[in-house]
């Protein structure tokens, strides 16, 4: 995975270029916009992660700059700003993704790994396995080892979630935001009970157990 | 209802006291007037006619009745227009002398007075004027009767009486009217203050009381209250400042802190690995209280904002039920979710949601296993109004407006974990949707309700809003 990151802040750079590097990707660093925009309309990067608020050029000019000329690589947004107003702009302009600071870098890892899937990831399957476990959109069955098993809609919809991104790190946010589709801080982890339901319905009374939690992150399936 | 409130009105009380204490000075002044007037001419007459019988009676002392009659006869021939009424009559009362033609069949008073009626006089003869006469008993068994006609007399008189008598009416008109339009006026200025202070309390600091510009009391008064105003929210505005500076900086290192923390994951020490893991926990926390003071400051600055969209509360309603069913039922509480659609709005729903979710959070936090937690979405007049209740240990009613305020934590709510930031958010959010706030007993428990004016009828629901952060 080879990324862009356009940051002015020196700390918070050196730390994701370190955390990227760590976890395999391959990382350049521009500290302002214009020095971002040239690094960028070069090409070649499979994401990119924008600060909204940079020095000389800001984020949001870039991607419009970019999206003018025809280039979709998918930009991860990343500000300070937190309300909806700013989350609207920023996806208006063209981004693919919107991150508020200050964020855990398992957050930001989970949604750089989705939007390079997505972009790799052909016309979206409408029969999704991981491992024994069969889920059919269409026909909205699910089956473990051929057992079928009943899932509420909700339940469904975070099945295919997480099957669609099977191997990858979902965080809860991620969850609430593409599962329940609102942008919102829970106050208690309501998400964990939910998955723990799906988890005894996919996983009790089979082997090995597909779902799993991931500290400080979120939950992958994997099988 | 202004009519009751000016009767009502304190200042009306004394214009109606200025009222009473000028009626009586005025009918004190119109009694010395009338007394000085029509008295004195009344009391001139009656001396006149007395220093007249008095000249008549020494005439028939020192002369007899020749010396009388003679007197009589002249005055009789001097007051040729009839002014002057004379007549002596013998013992059974028929006229000796004099231009009466008969004795008057009235009886006298004590002193002798009498009046009667002269028939006809006036220059057409037909004329009946009233008379004022003393009669007096000669010796000799004589009567005398001196008087005057008093018809001119009494018209004048009659025209004082009436003058004042419609003056003081005119007067006490002008006093009811000018104290009645005086207290309105004053009623009408207090009102608008009230109404100020009113909107106020209901949570609009921007209002201020209006002034005339005359520079007169009232406007010395409202400038007096909207400096006072002002100053208020400045004072809250620098709270608000300091606080959201002290959030704001200590955020950015706390980030970093974070963030170094983050970096020191994967060593293989368990001790040191949970340690860390708790105080990413920790770090997470304190970035979570400074977030939701820093939102809910943006939220409450933002003001009401044109670009809210049709929201079907009703729908939100169920989904913030259907997100923490699970978590109540984990708890052994029951959710009971009743919200009939659609009930539209305009809003923002993902903070519309942020608020259901934050008073769902705490009736989940707060009520006890096997109680029963409520959501209901329902329509009530113009409004649609979402309820959240549980049965928790509630809110007592002396402490329900504040636990609105930032930070502010019941005792009940010392030992359970949150930031105490929950429900300034929901007001907040509220107040950006112009929502009312109803917090009652739900005996047991508490019961918060959001109300929010309905979407009017003509706009339409365009479909809710698309969602703009699907991947």
């Amino acid at each position: 995975m080879r990324v862009l990151l356009v940051e002015d802040d020196p700390q918070l750079s050196a730390f994701l270029l370190k955390a990227l590097r760590e976890v395999g990707a391959v990382a350049d660093h521009a500290g302002d916009g214009r020095e971002g925009l040239f690094l960028a309309a070069g090409g070649g990067y499979d994401v990119l992660i924008l600060d909204r608020m940079l020095p000389k050029l800001d984020g949001l000019a870039i991607l419009r700059t970019l999206r003018a000329s025809g280039d979709a690589t998918p930009v991860l947004v990343l500000s300070a700003l937190g309300e909806v107003e700013d989350r609207v702009a920023g996806l208006r302009a063209g981004g693919d993704d919107y991150l508020v600071k200050p964020f855990a870098f398992s957050e930001l890892h989970a949604r750089l790994e989705a939007l390079v899937r997505r972009r790799a990831g052909e016309a979206p399957a409408t029969r999704l396995q991981v491992a024994d476990l069969e889920l059919d959109v269409l026909s909205r069955e699910v089956r473990r080892a051929g057992t079928p098993i009943a899932l509420q809609p909700r339940e469904f919809r975070l099945l295919e979630y997480l099957m669609r991104r099977a191997g990858q790190v979902v965080t809860r946010t991620m969850l609430l935001e593409h599962v329940w589709d609102y942008h919102f801080d829970p106050q208690t982890n309501v998400i964990d009970v939910h998955i723990s339901r799906l988890r005894a319905k996919i996983d009790k009374g089979f082997d090995p157990p597909l779902l799993h939690t991931v500290r400080g992150a979120g939950y992958i399936l994997r099988g | 209802m202004r009519l009751a409130r000016t009767l009502k009105s304190s200042s009306f009380r004394v214009a109606l006291l200025y009222m009473a204490l000028m009626g009586t000075s005025m009918v004190a002044l119109l009694a010395f007037i009338h007394w000085s007037t029509a008295g004195y001419m009344a009391r001139q007459l009656d001396q006149t006619i007395e220093a007249e019988v008095e000249g008549l009676a020494e005439q028939y002392r020192t002369g007899g009745l020749v010396a009388l009659a003679t007197a009589l006869t002249l005055r009789v021939d001097r007051s040729a227009d009839g002014a002057g009424v004379y007549l002596l009559a013998g013992d059974d009362l028929t006229p000796v002398v004099g231009n009466l033609d008969r004795w008057p069949q009235v009886a006298p008073d004590a002193q002798g007075w009498v009046r009667f009626d002269l028939r006809g006089r006036g220059t057409t003869g037909r004329e009946t004027h009233a008379a004022r006469a003393k009669t007096f008993r000669l010796q000799g068994d004589l009567h005398l009767l001196v008087g005057r006609d008093v018809r001119d007399l009494e018209a004048t008189l009659g025209l004082i009486r009436s003058a004042l008598g419609w003056g003081s009416g005119l007067a006490a008109t002008l006093a009811v009217l000018g104290g009645w339009l005086m207290s309105a006026g004053v009623v009408r200025r207090i009102e608008a203050i009230a109404r100020t202070s009113r909107e106020i309390m209901h949570g609009d600091l921007s209002r201020r009381v209006p002034t005339d510009g005359s520079g007169d009391d009232f406007d010395q008064l409202a400038d007096g209250l909207n400096r006072m105003l002002d100053r208020i929210v400045e004072l809250m505005d620098r709270v608000r400042q300091v606080s959201d500076s002290i959030a704001h900086d200590l955020r950015t290192p706390l980030t970093r802190l974070r963030t170094k923390l983050d970096g020191l994951h994967g060593t293989d020490d368990p001790a040191a690995q949970s340690a860390l893991d708790s105080a990413v926990a920790d770090a997470d926390e304190l970035l979570a209280t400074f977030n939701a003071l820093l939102r809910i400051s943006r939220i409450e600055a933002s003001g009401r904002q044109a670009d809210l969209a049709p929201v079907d509360l009703a729908l939100l309603a169920r989904d913030v039920a259907e997100l923490y069913e699970p978590l109540a039922g984990d708890r052994g509480q029951s959710l009971r979710v009743s919200a009939a659609g659609p009930l539209w709005v305009q809003g923002d729903r993902d903070l519309l949601f942020q608020a259901l979710a934050n008073l769902v959070d705490n009736a989940v936090k707060y009520t006890p296993p096997g109680g029963t937690i409520g959501v209901a979405a329902e329509c009530d007049g113009q409004v649609a109004r979402v309820a959240v209740s549980d049965v928790g240990p509630g809110i007592p009613a002396e402490l329900r407006e504040r636990v609105f305020e930032r930070f502010f934590r019941g005792d009940a709510s010392r030992s359970t974990p949150g930031s105490g930031l929950g429900l300034s958010l929901v007001q907040a959010v509220a107040q950006l949707h112009g929502a009312r706030i109803d917090t009652s007993d739900n005996d047991p428990g508490l019961r918060i309700a959001l109300c929010i004016p309905l979407q009017s009828r003509g706009e339409g629901p365009a479909g809710p809003k698309e969602g703009v952060g699907r991947a």
